[in-house]
């Protein structure tokens, strides 16, 4: 899902003009995916990887990527800051807000759209989804987005890209080189545990089997099956 | 739910909560109201707060936040009557629209100076959004789209079950020693519970004094979406469903026909969906919409656990698939082993003709 993300930098790097960084946070294999966003037009690519990370719940996945984003303000300002909506194994929706609350940024989450951004004024306008229609928000850089799903496609690299991908140095971060407070990081920093992982149960009995010889005769046991073990049912769709 | 653990503590880590954790007492539940509605999955949870209040013995808490007025009134009023002890009425004009700042700077203060051991929200774009701000103020743990939550009644800990690795397992998650305990439960997950109209309890009103120019964010519009774009799926009573089984795209009419006769909604599985068969609003699903209908018919669906987990709660469940031994079959509760493309139309007309039946008897 950060797909959605790095397309939307993209675009605003077109339209405004900036410098785009991946960043993520993972074991050493994590290198192929930010690889695969230099070959989209990324410009720089921070790899941040210690076994001390292992086990990170949100909290303390939230502080070890803050710490890489402040260590890479010192070089230069940072405006925006984006997440996906959701990790596809997590599901969770939380480090992004995470990062924002300990930055101190605004924060603006499930945006449909970016309508304008104002380099100038450093204003931006966002359509942002909400549960009964799309609320119209407008905040002042730097900010925090994470993009809804289905918002935009990614572009392909060209040639170039795909070579200066490969030929851009990757930078890798451990522990010591951004993280203050060690106690806030991997499992020690994770307020949550899982305490059992498991099967679900299938249910006590398996579906009974309607019998009947041909589909009509199936059809009609079923309906009489159904009206049997829902006697409500029936008079609730008579009543549409 | 626990019939394999595969950790070896089964019962929840053992672990002694430190005496300053001792005075986080009771369960709140965060109210998410727009526009003067609330929305169901918050009265979905204070169902599920008031079974875990039972179980620890304190009260539950439901918080409410908005500008002051009759409908915010009348919110409170139905809070008591899904079964909260104590609402939390915190008004303010700054409050009106949703937006990250103020209502975490409110929430965090209300949490640090009435310490509840639990906080529920809906995992809606609201209940996310500030969910994730306030468990990293608050510093603590915070377990999203849960399925199931119980006590560890050994030590009074909150055992947040979820889907994990893509769907396929289920975790049951625990806080160590942080409070409050906080989880995200999707809409529809939970039971509507039964409301009370006479029941009432106490109102603890908040001004928190907010300034409208401290707000770096600004609503500048609010676009409603059109009731009608949207599929209606999550609170349907009957849905007829469709999976790759049926073939071809053009065999789905068979899933509307039916549907029109039953008056029901037409759900599909993700496959489909990524088809282009239907839009995303129509999948059922891990991925999309958890429905609880009371007839679910699933035609040509082999039962994936991530279609499982978003209707395993319908009333009734009866599947048509050519496999005997197709999963949907170890927790549909009727089968029809068959061709759906046959047995679709056929089930159509025996519906209308026994409709028709009861329609002249009464
Ligand atoms: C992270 C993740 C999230 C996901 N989220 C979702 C989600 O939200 N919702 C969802 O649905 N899926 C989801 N999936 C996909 C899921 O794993 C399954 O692939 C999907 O549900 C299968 O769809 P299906 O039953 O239509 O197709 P299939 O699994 O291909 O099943 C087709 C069934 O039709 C039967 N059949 C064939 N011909 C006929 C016939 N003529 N008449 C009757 N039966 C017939 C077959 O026996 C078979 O059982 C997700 C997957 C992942 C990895
Ligand atoms: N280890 C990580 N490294 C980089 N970004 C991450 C990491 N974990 C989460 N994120 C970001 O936070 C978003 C939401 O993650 P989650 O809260 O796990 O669903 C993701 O889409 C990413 O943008």
């Amino acid at each position: 899902f950060d797909l959605f993300s790095l397309e939307e930098a993209l675009r605003l790097k077109d339209q405004v003009g900036a410098r785009v960084t991946v960043l993520t946070m993972g074991p050493p294999m994590a290198e192929a995916a930010l690889r695969k966003a230099l070959s989209f037009g990324a410009d720089a690519a921070v790899l941040l990887t210690d076994r001390k990370f292992a086990g990170s719940d949100t909290l303390a996945t939230s502080y070890a990527l803050t710490s890489a984003i402040r260590k890479l303000a010192e070089e230069e300002p940072v405006d925006l800051v984006f997440c996906g909506k959701q990790t596809v194994d997590g599901d969770t929706a939380q480090v992004g807000p995470g990062i924002a609350t300990r930055l101190g940024l605004q924060q603006l989450t499930y945006i449909a759209k970016i309508e304008s951004v104002d380099p100038d004024r450093r204003e931006i306008t966002v359509h942002r989804r909400s549960e009964g229609g799309v609320q119209v928000l407008r905040t002042a850089l730097p900010c925090m987005i994470t993009m809804l799903e289905g918002t935009n496609s990614i572009r392909f690299g060209t040639m170039d890209d795909l070579f200066r991908a490969a030929r851009t140095p990757l930078r890798q971060w451990g522990k010591d080189d951004c993280v203050e407070d060690e106690t806030k990081v991997g499992l020690k920093g994770s307020p949550t545990v899982v305490s059992k992982v498991f099967v679900p149960k299938p249910r006590a009995e398996k579906a009974k089997i309607i019998a009947g010889d041909g589909p009509d005769a199936l059809a009609s046991a079923a309906v009489e099956t159904i009206f049997a073990a829902q006697p409500k049912l029936a008079s609730e769709l008579l009543a549409r | 739910m626990s019939d394999k653990p595969t950790s070896d503590k089964p019962q929840g880590r053992r672990f002694q909560l430190p005496e300053h954790l001792k005075a986080y007492q009771g369960v709140w539940v965060i109210v998410e109201q727009e526009r003067g509605q609330a929305h169901s999955v918050s009265w979905e949870l204070v169902g599920e707060a008031r079974k875990l209040a039972d179980k620890l013995g304190v009260e539950v808490g439901a918080v409410v936040l908005g500008a002051d007025g009759p409908d915010l009134d009348r919110i409170c009023g139905e809070a008591f009557g899904f079964g909260a002890d104590v609402v939390y009425k915190v008004t303010d004009p700054v409050l009106a629209d949703y937006r990250t700042e103020p209502y975490a700077r409110v929430m965090t203060e209300l949490v640090n100076a009435h310490k509840p051991e639990i906080v529920l929200l809906g995992a809606t774009t609201l209940g996310r959004d500030l969910a994730g701000a306030i468990a990293t103020t608050l510093q603590t743990g915070l377990t999203a789209d849960c399925t199931e939550l119980d006590i560890y009644a050994e030590n009074r800990s909150l055992a947040a079950t979820r889907p994990t690795f893509g769907g396929t397992l289920l975790c049951t998650i625990q806080t160590l020693a942080f409070r409050p305990q906080m989880a995200t439960v999707r809409p529809r997950v939970m039971a509507l519970p039964d409301r009370d109209e006479s029941r009432t309890g106490r109102v603890v009103e908040i001004h928190p004094h907010l300034s409208e120019s401290d707000i770096v964010t600004k609503v500048l519009s609010f676009i409603p979406d059109s009731a009608q774009d949207e599929a209606q799926l999550a609170f349907a009573d009957v849905i007829v469903a469709a999976g790759k089984g049926l073939g071809k795209p053009e065999n789905l009419s068979l899933v509307w026909d039916l549907a029109r006769v039953l008056g029901a909604e037409v759900g599909v599985t993700r496959p489909l969906v990524q088809a282009g068969w239907a839009g995303f609003d129509r999948q059922v699903g891990q991925t999309g919409k958890t429905v609880r209908p009371k007839l679910y018919i699933a035609a040509g669906i082999s039962g994936a656990i991530q279609h499982r987990v978003g209707m395993e709660k319908a009333d009734l469940i009866l599947a048509i698939n050519t496999d005997a031994n197709a999963p949907i079959f170890d927790f549909a509760h009727h089968a029809i082993v068959g061709d759906a493309v046959q047995v679709l139309p056929a089930l159509t007309e025996a519906f209308s003709r026994r409709l028709q039946v009861s329609r002249l008897a009464s």
